[in-house]
């Protein structure tokens, strides 16, 4: 066993840091106060330092890099800017991704050259007004007509919509098959007639990430932007969100960690009744809480993201990762707004916005129910 | 990174796991119960002969060499059966390394290969006091130098192995005007050294085969040469091992809370209600996601505080994150078994009432909770300088 990083993901983890710190921090409050999307350095810049396709060959733009340095990318940026982080994990686990395990070469070189180089933003369009932990139940339809699939119905709730170039949607292709057999994963470019953005959502949090309805109507497509075999999109689904599941894990353990080291810094310089407060067992308990917790969820994130490098199974894994991640941040930012006072509850300090950022990270892509679910099958079918 | 066992590690996981399994778990009910005191012997004697009992100790002194991480994982196989038989090994694990570390040479050769071989069934660890238990440097046993011996005199309590143990770990205070925690010493006394009593055993909640006893020293009169390390400085030794013993015993719980999940898992996927098994409900599930989930947390805590531990690194708080983490887990683990067991889980037809109550100790003894969190602050607040 060897818990050590490499030097190489020591070095990334200065480079996103100082990356991070310099030019992400200093918007920060300004763009969740404006809910704005600044492209130029919350994804730009990230595409030029390399991480927009870190994990992807080389041959696709990609840095050839493992999952361990991935969740350090999510979880530095994160632990400035929880919207920067998410536009990472959709643009890579949930938009690039898919495209590299199932794509074509054509759809490769098309799609996953430019979303892996940064040059184009991604995105992925699953959820539905009554589809969300039950996938199965997609009624977006994709009907064959000659060479075009034509599309038609709604995705909501849509990470990076509106400013993504490149979509990777599920729709059914079957209406006679049974719930999950039925559906198919298709290749959406920005611009398509018939492919509109709807209404932006407004959020508690990560307000500087656009969360965008799209709108399909009579969108034709090729039929040589299907993704994977026909009526293979629920599988395709399900895979994409267990790589997903490593990013927001990571996005969630960043949170945490700004969260803490806010209130480390905090405890320090604050006195009352003539001493520092973190003095007081009762800060001193709460901060050894958030370190302790911190610790377990960056562990469990790792070994998910090293199962995933290695080639092994990490569905439960990353189930297990995003779970305890996710709550680990909720809880973290919470007791942070607490050892701030009335202080934390302004956004004179970070920890507010923190807080609010946190709440997402047990909803989207498997809500902390759905992660027990897939938890609980995994253990009572071994 | 790598995170998987090696050869060794592994080999050492599968062969405490088939002991436990076979010689172990058979008796666990019957000891729980009082009886079976030859069989624990018995079995503390196999295990010696299998290498367990200085698996990080070198093979000089007759250990194994396997290092921390072997340590670990054996220690979990062996509690998954028998949490008393755990908590002797890994206080005779944490007794060669203190002697191993501290101790003179002649020290080292006369005691440590007696523990690894079984010879003397146990070693024991006295700090703790009737006023000195979280606050171990408010002791007042003494010793005090006469000739060429120290004279010992005070009273030890919840001393773990103590009618058994052939050699004691003690510390006294050797110099009453210094300040608190500097005038300590550490000394190794033997078993029948006469003044060395061994008091009332203690009546407690669980862990049944492990005695836990009072030690008195009446006049106690022990040669210089037992004295082990720097005069006055054993607080810092004792503070030091302590951190070493944190992870064999978060390794402990951690086995007791996957025993005590692997049984109710088992059941839910036997027992029927309302017409389906109830691991068909939800609130059953997420019990089990939830113990499993918090229970590898706790496995990849204790895993990294025995890689840094391994690798010659500081490691106390790394320590102190895992005992918290893997005893608080292990007893949630536990009461949460007993539930999805129901009216069974509270009867001893089930072991589950066995490892709930052998579980919450854990979050007691060697640095309760509250310590670990004042451990792991101090060293944040002092990262943060």
């Amino acid at each position: 066993m060897n818990f050590d990083l490499t030097e190489e993901h020591q070095l990334l983890r200065q480079t996103v840091r100082a990356f991070a710190e310099k030019e992400v921090a200093p918007g920060v409050r300004e763009r969740d106060e404006q809910e704005r999307f600044d492209r130029g350095v919350m994804f730009d810049r990230v595409g030029e330092l390399g991480l927009a396709g870190i994990v992807f060959p080389e041959e696709y733009g990609g840095a050839e890099a493992d999952y361990i340095s991935y969740a350090i990318a999510v979880e530095e940026l994160s632990r400035v800017c929880a919207s920067t982080g998410v536009t990472l994990s959709a643009h890579l686990s949930l938009a690039a991704n898919p495209i590299y395990m199932y794509g074509s070469e054509e759809q490769k070189k098309k799609y996953l050259v430019p979303l892996a180089e940064g040059t184009k933003l991604g995105a992925f369009g699953l959820t539905e007004p009554s589809a969300g932990s039950d996938a199965g139940g997609t009624k977006t339809t994709a009907t064959l007509d000659g060479d075009e699939w034509v599309l038609n119905g709604n995705k909501i709730f849509i990470t990076n919509g509106g400013d993504a170039e490149i979509y990777v949607i599920f729709a059914r292709s079957d209406k006679t098959a049974q719930k999950h057999h039925g559906i198919s994963a298709f290749i959406v470019e920005k611009g398509t007639p018939g492919f509109n953005f709807g209404r932006k959502e407004q959020k508690l949090g990560i307000r500087a990430s656009p969360t965008l309805e799209l709108v399909f109507e009579n969108c034709r497509i090729p039929k040589a932007n299907m993704l994977g075999k026909e009526n293979e999109g629920f599988k395709i689904a399900m895979k994409t969100l267990d790589g997903g599941r490593i990013g927001i894990a990571s996005q969630a353990l960043g949170i945490a960690q700004g969260a803490f080291e806010a209130s480390v810094r905090y405890a320090k310089e604050r006195k009352q009744f003539g001493l520092p407060i973190a003095n007081f067992q009762a800060v001193q308990f709460m901060l050894a809480d958030m370190a302790t917790q911190i610790e377990a969820a960056r562990l469990l994130v790792y070994q998910s993201a090293y199962k995933a490098s290695a080639g092994q199974s990490y569905a439960k894994e990353s189930a297990m990762a995003k779970l305890v991640a996710s709550e680990t941040a909720m809880k973290v930012t919470t007791q942070a707004v607490q050892i701030h006072g009335g202080y934390g509850y302004t956004r004179e300090f970070p920890v507010e916005r923190m807080m609010r950022d946190a709440k997402i990270t047990e909803i989207y892509e498997g809500t902390s129910e759905v992660q027990r679910i897939v938890i609980g099958t995994a253990i009572t079918r071994d | 990174m790598f995170l998987e066992l090696n050869e060794e590690q592994a080999l050492i996981q599968q062969t405490a796991r088939e002991f436990a399994t076979v010689e172990l778990a058979p008796h666990a009910a019957v000891l729980d119960q009082g009886g079976g005191h030859a069989v624990f012997l018995a079995n503390l004697k196999k295990l010696a002969e299998l290498g367990f009992m200085g698996l990080n100790v070198d093979e000089t002194y007759g250990g194994s060499e396997a290092g921390v991480i072997a340590f670990s994982v054996a220690m979990t196989e062996i509690a998954r059966a028998c949490a008393s038989t755990a908590v002797t090994v890994s206080v005779n694990n944490m007794v060669c390394e203190v002697i191993q570390v501290v101790g003179s040479e002649e020290q080292r050769q006369a005691y440590i290969p007696k523990i690894c071989s079984g010879e003397y069934p146990a070693g024991a660890f006295a700090l703790t006091e009737t006023g000195a238990g979280s606050d171990p440097a408010g002791m007042t046993t003494t010793a005090t130098a006469d000739g060429d011996d120290y004279i010992l005199n005070g009273a030890k309590i919840f001393i773990t192995s103590a009618p058994y143990a052939g050699v004691f770990v003690v510390w006294a205070v050797t110099d009453k005007s210094a300040p608190k925690g500097k005038g300590i010493s550490c000394f190794l006394v033997e078993a029948g050294t006469p003044g060395l009593v061994i008091g009332k055993t203690e009546e407690k909640m669980g862990q049944h085969a492990s005695s836990t006893n009072e030690v008195l020293f009446d006049n106690c009169r022990v040669p210089k040469s037992a004295l082990m390390g720097k005069l006055n400085d054993g607080f810092r030794v004792a503070v030091a091992e302590l951190a070493g013993g944190r992870i064999g015993i978060g390794s402990l719980a951690l086995g007791v809370g996957l025993a005590a999940m692997d049984c109710a898992t088992r059941y839910s996927l036997e027992r029927t209600q309302f017409g389906q098994k109830i691991s068909n409900f939800q609130a059953i599930q997420w019990k089990i996601a939830d113990a499993y989930t918090e229970l590898e947390a706790s496995r990849l805590l204790l895993m990294s505080a025995a890689f840094k531990k391994e690798q010659g690194k500081s490691f106390a708080k790394e320590a102190s994150m895992a005992k918290v983490f893997a005893t608080e887990a292990g007893n949630r683990a536990c009461y949460e078994a007993v539930q999805i067991l129901g009216g069974y889980g509270y009867t001893r037809d089930y072991p589950v009432e066995r490892y709930a109550r052998d579980a919450r100790i854990t979050t007691i003894y060697e640095g309760t909770s509250e310590i670990q969190r004042l451990i792991i602050s101090r060293e944040i607040l002092r990262s943060f300088a």
